[in-house]
């Protein structure tokens, strides 16, 4: 428990924040108009005027998906090495550093149990606001990690993401994470428990070539940037404009490679609904997959 | 066609030939000024390669006149038959794949393959594959399950391609799908890392029993060139950005990302390519041998482990 007040006492305020004259306001990225903040997190963080959604703070998602009380932390208690010694225009962990006091955990990676409509989920979600969500050795150890015990406790795996990609710093480790990520994912597939996976703005690189998009069931909030390659570098490949609208969930509902876009406001509920769903099917049979086929 | 670190090394190569030319010429004996010479070029080549900058081992790995997918397939492997199509999207020439015999052995094969000169490498998108690539290659994991045929993978790209229907397919997803579908491959899996080894589009055939890689190849989370632009806000800090990312064979087998080191012939790859894919059909072969020993279970459950315990974190002193 000294450790939870630890991460407490690092955290910012939140009421500090809400109360300043700059935190009480702010404009809409999408169409400009002042928002009440209190007003913008009561609605899901999704703007009142114009429904933009805007990026939600990691524990702020966990309390809108999770019953009240019933999250259970299970990441946190492991933090990064600078195995390779990386310095760029700054030292790899000065920047951790940085970022473990701005954002209060110890990387960009918040998972746990708890009940979502009653029923046993494991919550594994990025936090943007950490390093960019990027995904080194601790992001990747808690996802398979927490992939692994909602294996073991029956659990449906709800992933929500947020990441730039792969974390640079730790190079090749950070690659591997997306092997990891995935080779863990097949816990539940032999435990044959759903994955529901949510992308949220922005979801790029090594994490949508992993994890992200192996969900049983893939939802993207509307207007989320989700890509392998980011758009300037592709724009730097084939050096002409690029449509509108492209790389962002709607496109890719088009393109056949999310289930749904879902409105934040209504993704409990239909999280809730496809869970409940998947796990009413008829009864697993004993001896599974043989298909035995009769002499002549 | 020579790398600029190998400048020295050329130029006495030439001194060595033309003091050959002359005693020939001449019917003068200098036996013992050429051994000498000799001597000093083997010393020099040594003393080069032996410590060559990581950014120098990137240039190397991406040499023209090293050794591709094909080359391998054509002169390492017997009664390579290329498989062609992805049966939905088309046939990625990023990515040749087959049956072919190693040592008697019968395998699939599925090789990056970059060109041999420009007309070949546009053909061949310069081994950056389309989702279709990646299509094509589980294919080919669905084949080597039916049919009990291990796996080689021989990796060799910048990199999936960044490009509009690329994306549009779902570059991402075939990536995981890959990477998901070869960790569940109940057979032998081999990958090595013969060039470059870019980023997830190299991983996605790279989640073998045992990965292996050439000297002079590389392995990265991302290209030096791509990093500097991004953390140096400046692409021509790419010497530095393949320093702090650590990704030649030494570095990734002290991070144990990789499983052994492939040495190649003195002068690197480019400069003995014979001598080189011998080297690798030697490590192949050992490999191999060893995994045909170990049951399904036991292959599975050996690649799931390689992969789960990759990464370096600590756990956080209580306060």
């Amino acid at each position: 428990m000294a450790l939870e007040r630890w991460f407490r006492r690092n955290r910012p305020s939140k009421k500090e924040d809400d109360n300043s004259p700059a935190g009480l306001w702010l404009k809409c990225d999408s169409c400009n108009a002042q928002i009440y903040r209190k007003d913008l997190v009561a609605n899901s963080y999704v703007c009142p005027e114009c429904s933009h959604h805007h990026r939600v703070p990691a524990d702020a998602r966990v309390a809108m998906l999770a019953d009240e009380g019933t999250f259970e932390r299970w990441s946190g208690l492991i933090e990064a090495q600078d195995a390779l010694e990386f310095v760029d225009t700054q030292a790899y962990h000065e920047r951790l550093k940085k970022a473990r006091q701005k954002v209060g955990r110890p990387d960009a990676i918040l998972t746990g149990g708890a009940l979502l409509d009653g029923l046993p989920v494991a919550l594994v979600v990025m936090d943007f606001s950490f390093l960019g969500g990027s995904m080194g050795s601790v992001v990747g150890e808690e996802i398979a990690s927490a992939t692994e015990r909602a294996a073991a406790e029956g659990r449906t795996l709800i992933a929500v993401t947020s990441s730039g990609g792969a974390r640079m710093q730790e190079g090749a480790l950070s690659l591997m994470q997306m092997a990891k990520t995935t080779v863990a994912l097949e816990a539940l597939t032999r435990a044959r428990l759903p994955y529901v996976s949510v992308l949220t703005d922005p979801t790029t690189g090594g994490v949508t070539a992993s994890f992200a998009t192996l969900g049983d069931v893939i939802f993207a909030e509307p207007g989320a940037l989700i890509s392998f390659a980011g758009p300037r570098v592709i724009q730097q490949t084939i050096r002409q404009d690029l449509p509108a609208g492209f790389q962002r969930s709607e496109f890719l509902l088009q393109k056949g490679m999310v289930d749904d876009v879902v409105d934040r406001r209504e993704l409990r509920a239909r999280i809730a609904s496809v869970i409940a769903l998947l796990r009413s099917g008829l009864p697993q049979p004993e001896e599974e997959g043989t298909l035995r086929v009769a002499a002549l | 066609m020579s790398l600029p670190f190998e400048k020295p090394i050329e130029d006495l190569e030439a001194k060595i030939r033309d003091m050959r030319a002359y005693a020939a010429e001449q019917e003068i004996d200098l036996a013992s000024e050429v051994e000498a010479l000799q001597d000093r070029l083997d010393r020099l080549k040594r003393d080069t390669y032996e410590h060559l900058t990581r950014w120098q081992r990137v240039q190397v790995a991406r040499a023209a006149g090293r050794p591709t997918g094909l080359d391998y397939l054509q002169r390492t492997f017997d009664d390579f038959t290329e498989l062609h199509g992805d049966r939905t999207l088309g046939d990625d020439p990023a990515v040749v794949t087959g049956l072919a015999r190693l040592a008697g052995t019968s395998v699939i094969v599925i090789a990056q393959q970059k060109g041999r000169d420009t007309k070949e490498n546009i053909h061949r998108n310069f081994g950056m594959s389309h989702p279709s690539g990646y299509r094509k290659a589980m294919r080919m994991f669905d084949l080597a399950d039916k049919f009990r045929l291990p796996v080689i993978a021989l990796i060799d790209t910048p990199g999936a391609y960044p490009g509009l229907a690329a994306e549009e397919q779902g570059q991402a997803w075939v990536i995981a799908e890959s990477i998901r579908r070869m960790s569940q491959l109940t057979v032998p899996a081999i990958s090595v890392v013969i060039g470059e080894g870019g980023s997830g589009g190299a991983l996605a055939i790279g989640v073998a029993n045992r990965v292996l890689i050439l000297e002079n190849a590389i392995y990265s989370v991302i290209s030096p060139e791509s990093c500097a632009a991004i953390l140096w806000r400046d692409a021509g800090e790419a010497e530095k950005a393949a320093e702090a990312l650590r990704l030649t064979a030494r570095d990734l087998i002290a991070l144990e990302v990789v499983d052994r080191v492939i040495d190649e012939p003195l002068g690197g790859a480019h400069n003995d390519p014979d001598g080189t894919m011998a080297l690798v059909k030697q490590a192949l072969v050992e490999e191999l041998a060893f995994l045909a020993s170990l049951s399904p279970d036991q292959l599975l459950e050996s690649r799931y482990k390689r992969f789960r315990v990759l990464g370096r974190f600590q756990a956080i002193a209580a306060a």
